[in-house]
């Protein structure tokens, strides 16, 4: 099984406090910690449990600037063989379909039997990467997988649908999956692991040698272009309580008191 | 006159929220650009469902097939693609919904149609059509400009609009057309339906629920917290990365792939707010909400916020609810 995972170096913003940079289209990036996509860190487990099972390589692949190879230290050190960094000045501004292209114009010259990627990034949110990779390149997909079976040229995967529901779907290899969370338990990396990550060689590719032209890739290629952020409206005046935590106790127990909830 | 189409989303029989939404959704944009609302129906033995659409939409394209029994992306693909390169819709719309994510990027990418995924908001404004997604979580709104094109697509976060219906049923036509001449779809095949695995405790029926999230930091902490919902005479629940991580079973999950709640008191403790939680829990009567981070989304859909550690306040609330208990009992 040769197998190929699309990775993503994003902030992780879940706990952090985002700022509106002075552009007005981007987020501050100063202060934030980034490292794998979480979506791309559960692709990236299977990838390698696969072929720990049966045998083969596993090949991570990211777009994106210098500071990713953070990010494919982290997959080689999981168990990656191999990683390649697509990067260029003038894929600045690429969205999710300009994303793809770069990825197809690499993969369509290599080998593979499996292609994962995360169901969507935590930055853009977009999951639009996996489907359009897998047009591009003319075989099937199956998004949102929570299981993977293989079974000898076909693989039977679970999708998660809404409410707790799945459904099951035979594809033909090779194929493109993109993987929902919880679909196993990413591993810890080694001491050991990240030293050996550390000699191995990350390959770098830039526009030139991938054969698009600079229309392809950048703002011009893309469908999207941001043309301004903004924080959220507030749906609802929240209330804050303040005080110390005793204070807010308090106060949180005469608000049910008056709800009848206690 | 321009056209705009709806993907009419339905599953083991029955017509989904979503459908409606986006109706509701394109119907106001179908008469700010006088362009004619059509809902797209495909499936078998799906008649009713397009007498239903048609109280919704001006036209009602009824496509049925055996092989649209079960929704398989790669059929819908063929399908639609050659009722979008027929008819020429301006606009497009899918759900952001497993199904949508599964089949329009690959549709719009085939068709070289821009798409905007998750959308909670788009208009054509004069020249340009604009959509609204939120990044980074929900932490951020983006408004986004699509490159031009004579048409586009746009798959619509759930619930980010309430269905309505319109004044007076529209009456609209239905129009059943022959399935398209489309080759056997062999690569991907819909095999069964996996219901979620019988649970041992029903959220949905509890009038008070403590949800967890992120926040809660390890499992050797979810006796803590759940001892505050027992206290309370509750029910622990959770958002997804704790049922991710194995910490809680599927049957606790709050959100578009849990359960949706709606308890008299909802407690969410070191969750952010991610819209697919927020969605399963914005409709309880109470929600207070405790987290570190001021700015958490989650702080948007709550009535009381409490900025603060959880680690200090479920402590501090516990020792209150025994107080009270003992005075009670004394």
């Amino acid at each position: 099984m040769d197998i190929i995972v699309c990775v993503k170096h994003v902030p992780e913003t879940a706990e952090a406090e985002l700022k509106i940079d002075a552009t007005g289209k981007g987020i501050e990036k100063t202060g934030l910690v980034f490292d794998i996509n979480e979506w791309d860190d559960y692709a990236l487990e299977e990838a390698v449990r696969i072929k720990e099972k049966f045998g083969g390589t596993v090949t991570a692949i990211t777009v994106g600037p210098e500071d990713s190879d953070n990010t494919l230290r982290k997959c080689l050190a999981r168990g990656a063989d191999k990683a390649i960094r697509v990067t260029d000045s003038k894929f600045a501004g690429s969205d999710a379909y300009a994303t793809a292209k770069i990825l197809y114009s690499v993969i369509r010259n290599m080998h593979f039997d499996l292609i994962l990627t995360g169901a969507q990034a935590g930055d853009d949110g977009s999951a639009v990467v996996g489907p359009v990779l897998a047009e591009f390149l003319g075989v099937p997909h199956a998004t949102m997988v929570k299981k993977i079976v293989l079974d000898g040229d076909k693989a039977i995967v679970n999708r998660e649908l809404e409410g707790g529901f799945e459904e099951r779907l035979e594809v033909k290899l090779p194929a493109l999956f993109t993987v929902q969370t919880g679909i196993n338990e990413p591993r810890y990396v080694s001491i050991m692991g990240i030293r050996k990550a550390m000699q191995k060689e990350i390959k770098v590719m830039r526009l030139a040698d991938i054969g698009l032209s600079e229309n392809d890739v950048g703002e011009t290629g893309s469908w999207l272009v941001i043309e301004k952020l903004y924080l959220p409206p507030v749906e609802k005046q929240t209330e804050f309580l303040k005080g110390s935590p005793d204070e807010i106790a308090a106060k949180v127990i005469e608000i049910l008191k008056s709800r009848g909830l206690i | 006159m321009a056209e705009i189409f709806v993907l009419a989303e339905h599953r083991q029989g029955a017509l989904r929220d979503i459908t409606f939404e986006m109706l509701t959704k394109a119907r106001e944009i179908a008469e700010k650009t006088n362009a004619n609302l059509t809902a797209v129906l495909l499936g078998k033995n799906v008649k009713e469902h397009a007498k239903t659409l048609a109280e919704y939409a001006k036209n009602v394209l009824l496509i049925e097939d055996s092989r649209l029994e079960n929704f398989n992306s790669d059929v819908y693909h063929k399908v639609l693609s050659h009722l979008i390169r027929q008819r020429k819709p301006v606009l497009t719309i899918i759900g952001h919904t497993s199904y949508g994510v599964e089949l329009a990027p690959r549709l719009a990418a085939a068709l070289n149609i821009p798409l905007a995924t998750d959308c909670i908001d788009f208009d054509f404004e004069g020249e340009r059509f604009t959509v609204t997604r939120q990044i980074y979580g929900g932490k951020v709104n983006a408004k986004v400009v699509l490159r031009k094109s004579e048409s586009y697509m746009v798959t619509l976060r759930q619930a980010a609009f309430q269905a309505k219906k319109p004044p007076m049923p529209l009456n609209g036509q239905i129009e059943e057309i022959q399935p398209p001449l489309i080759e056997e779809v062999t690569a991907k095949r819909f095999l069964e339906y996996v219901p979620p695995p019988p649970g041992g405790v029903d959220i949905t029926a509890a009038s008070v629920l403590v949800g967890i999230g992120r926040g809660v930091k390890d499992q050797s902490n979810i006796p803590i917290v759940e001892e505050l919902a027992k206290s309370l005479g509750g029910v622990l629940a959770c958002s997804r990365p704790v049922v991710d991580k194995g910490w809680l079973p599927n049957d606790r999950q709050v959100g578009t792939s849990g359960k949706i709640v709606k308890p008299k008191l909802y407690i969410a403790l070191g969750i952010s707010g991610a819209f697919q939680h927020v969605l399963g829990m914005k409709n309880s009567d109470l929600i207070i909400a405790v987290n570190k981070d001021p700015k958490a989304p989650i702080f948007s859909f709550s009535d009381y916020g409490i900025v603060e550690d959880l680690f200090k306040i479920v402590p501090a609330l516990k020792n209150k609810i025994n107080e009270l208990k003992a005075q009670k009992v004394t």
